[in-house]
């Protein structure tokens, strides 16, 4: 290429790639694992402390189920509103992010950043932007499990 | 009761530790959004849920097992097969929502709540 | 008129002096190491607006204005305006304008919109358009984040390449024959593209272009970079500048310790969690206007060397699986 002082051809281009790895740090993974796990773990104990006082309230499984929800997702939205759940985030990383609260947190953060383009075309529209492939893919996974499980039985 | 309960706790932690530190290995190691992992996440749950060894981890950790999303997808998979075995073949299309609808709803309803009464915040 | 020299320079005939300049920064600006160079610090990010966007274009509007004052000119006085910033059809800067009544020129170059302005602006003095310019440009944290990456409030957590979109607008008003540093030459960058697809380490994705341009610099000027009292890139960061150095070399270009970056200069590393560094349209921008002015004014530097640099790519194309392709403006400035 005329003039060209970096090369990028494709042996180029594979080679400053390799530079760019060598020079960029990792992230610290063995922490970070560590700190995902206890905080994960942590927010499971939670869960099951929570089923364990709906059950010995004498709510049937499926209430306790929604209860315990209920508590966990409303939580989360509410550390969303305060900008907390972000902060918790970048020290928890997969720890918060995986379980069922950050799930919640995907919807409340982007519905919240959405008001801004109103209520409809933003907030309504924008709830399900980061959620919604789980929904997608966890809705047809489930048909597709249905449909085999009908056959197979 | 009190000792097996402790024992309990521990077995939840450590399912939902590790559930969490794979993701984390994923994230740190591999170029995969944290998206693109829940969505493996949710399909393996409901996979393993259809196959029926989900419920062995579940057996096992508790909430370890239903708190993280492959929890959800084992919900979803649950559900369908309640579904197809009340109703036959189309409850493969009513079954996973109609377990997961408390959930859900309640996530739109606290998301809306939050949105309504928050504003955003700078970093 | 300017002369083209070598094959991607234009060297200005004219004296075309950078009369004045404005520099508005947020609140993690305000607190780095160059908060003392900075007109004004805005603490609230929202800056009394509904919305970031909003905001934005307030900063672009009152820094914008605050340029104007310090050169001793009123809009009328003003024969172009260059502009743009990092939003969809450049709104930061559309918004921020729209009351001046100043002809208008929106351009677009990402990150190295700076350098793209004051280059432009240049030619267009230069070649008797006219005789006073005002090159601007803005970025925020906020609206970056919403219209590239993530929701504010989502629990992700930045990877240690990741750099920090600057808050804040810096402007510089162009006059011929007026007093102030000028802007010698400028070398136009190639797009360039590296093939990093990784959104989360811009300075790798944008070292190629400010190699491609500082060595085009060189080569058509027949200069290295001792002749330079400072050489700063845009936003390159960490990673990005020693990218840099290291092909640089391969070119036959040893740097100097003084190279270096504005996103390394406008935040402290290791009390700001900044990661890699700045990066947004008014890094280079605000660094520039507030910081080397200030340096070039006071003649503690003669002659530098600055060059923006631009990630272009859009808020859908990484999702198509693109790469980043990056380009650089290399703005020669000395003292009169």
């Amino acid at each position: 290429m005329w003039g060209e002082f970096m090369d990028t051809t494709e042996k180029g281009k594979k080679a400053y790639g390799r530079a760019v790895d060598s020079l960029t740090p990792n992230s610290k993974l063995f922490s970070n694992c560590l700190k995902a796990f206890v905080t994960g773990g942590l927010i499971c104990i939670i869960g099951e402390l929570l089923k364990n006082g709906f059950t010995s309230m004498d709510f049937d499984e499926d209430s306790v189920s929604l209860l315990t929800n209920m508590v966990l997702i409303g939580t989360s939205a509410l550390l969303t509103g305060f900008g907390l759940y972000s902060k918790l985030g970048k020290f928890c990383g997969a720890g918060t992010i995986v379980p069922i609260t950050g799930f919640a947190n995907s919807m409340a953060s982007s519905s919240i950043e959405g008001k801004s383009e109103g209520w409809i075309m933003g907030l309504g529209a924008t709830m399900f932007n980061v959620a919604g492939p789980v929904i997608v893919y966890g809705l047809a996974s489930s048909i597709l499990v249905g449909v085999v499980y009908y056959f197979v039985k | 009761m009190k000792g097996s309960d402790k024992v309990d706790y521990l077995k939840v932690f450590v399912t939902g530790g590790i559930i969490c530190a794979i993701a984390q290995i994923l994230i740190d190691k591999t170029k995969l959004t944290s998206a693109r992992i829940l969505v493996f996440y949710v399909v393996i749950g409901c996979l393993l849920g259809g196959i029926g060894l989900y419920e062995h981890i579940e057996s096992f950790g508790g909430a370890g097992a239903t708190v993280p999303l492959t929890g959800f997808g084992y919900t979803l998979a649950k559900g369908v097969k309640e579904e197809v075995d009340s109703i036959g073949l189309l409850g493969a299309f009513t079954g996973g929502l109609k377990a997961s609808a408390g959930g859900i709803s309640v996530a739109v309803l606290f998301s809306l709540l939050a949105a309504v009464l928050f504003n955003p915040k700078s970093k | 008129m300017a002369v083209k020299k070598g094959k991607q320079t234009v060297v200005f005939q004219k004296k075309i002096a950078i009369e004045a300049t404005a520099a508005f920064v947020g609140k993690k600006e305000g607190e780095g190491p160059l908060k003392d160079y900075f007109d004004t610090v805005v603490e609230d990010a929202m800056y009394g607006e509904k919305t970031w966007e909003k905001a934005e274009s307030k900063f672009v509007k009152n820094t914008f204005e605050e340029a104007l004052k310090k050169a001793g000119l009123k809009n009328s006085d003003i024969d172009y305006l260059v502009c743009g910033d990092l939003l969809n059809q450049c709104s930061g800067t559309v918004f921020g304008t729209r009351e001046m009544g100043v002809p208008y020129f929106g351009i677009y170059g990402a990150c190295s919109t700076f350098g793209e302005a004051l280059t432009l602006g240049s030619i267009l003095i230069d070649s008797g358009g006219g005789k006073t310019v005002l090159a601007g440009t803005s970025s925020h944290f906020c609206t970056a984040e919403k219209q590239f990456r993530f929701p504010l409030e989502l629990g992700t957590q930045r990877p240690p390449s990741a750099t920090w979109t600057v808050t804040g607008s810096g402007a510089a008003v162009l006059k011929e024959n007026g007093s102030g540093p000028v802007i010698e030459s400028a070398t136009i960058g190639k797009v360039v593209d590296m093939g990093i697809k990784d959104a989360a380490n811009m300075g790798g994705a944008m070292a190629g272009a400010a190699v491609d341009v500082i060595t085009a610099h060189f080569r058509d000027t027949g200069r290295n970079a001792d002749y330079y009292d400072v050489i700063a890139t845009g936003d390159l960061g960490y990673i990005g500048r020693d990218l840099a150095v290291k092909y640089l070399a391969e070119n036959g270009y040893e740097m100097p310790s003084s190279f270096t970056d504005c996103g390394i200069e406008i935040f402290d590393r290791k009390t700001q969690d900044t990661h890699s560094g700045g990066s947004g349209c008014a890094c280079s921008a605000v660094v520039f206007c507030g910081y080397f002015y200030t340096l070039l004014k006071e003649s503690k530097i003669k002659r530098m060397l600055l060059v923006p640099t631009g990630a272009m790519m859009s808020a859908i194309s990484g999702k198509q699986g693109e790469s980043i392709p990056s380009v650089s403006y290399a703005v020669s400035i000395e003292r009169q």
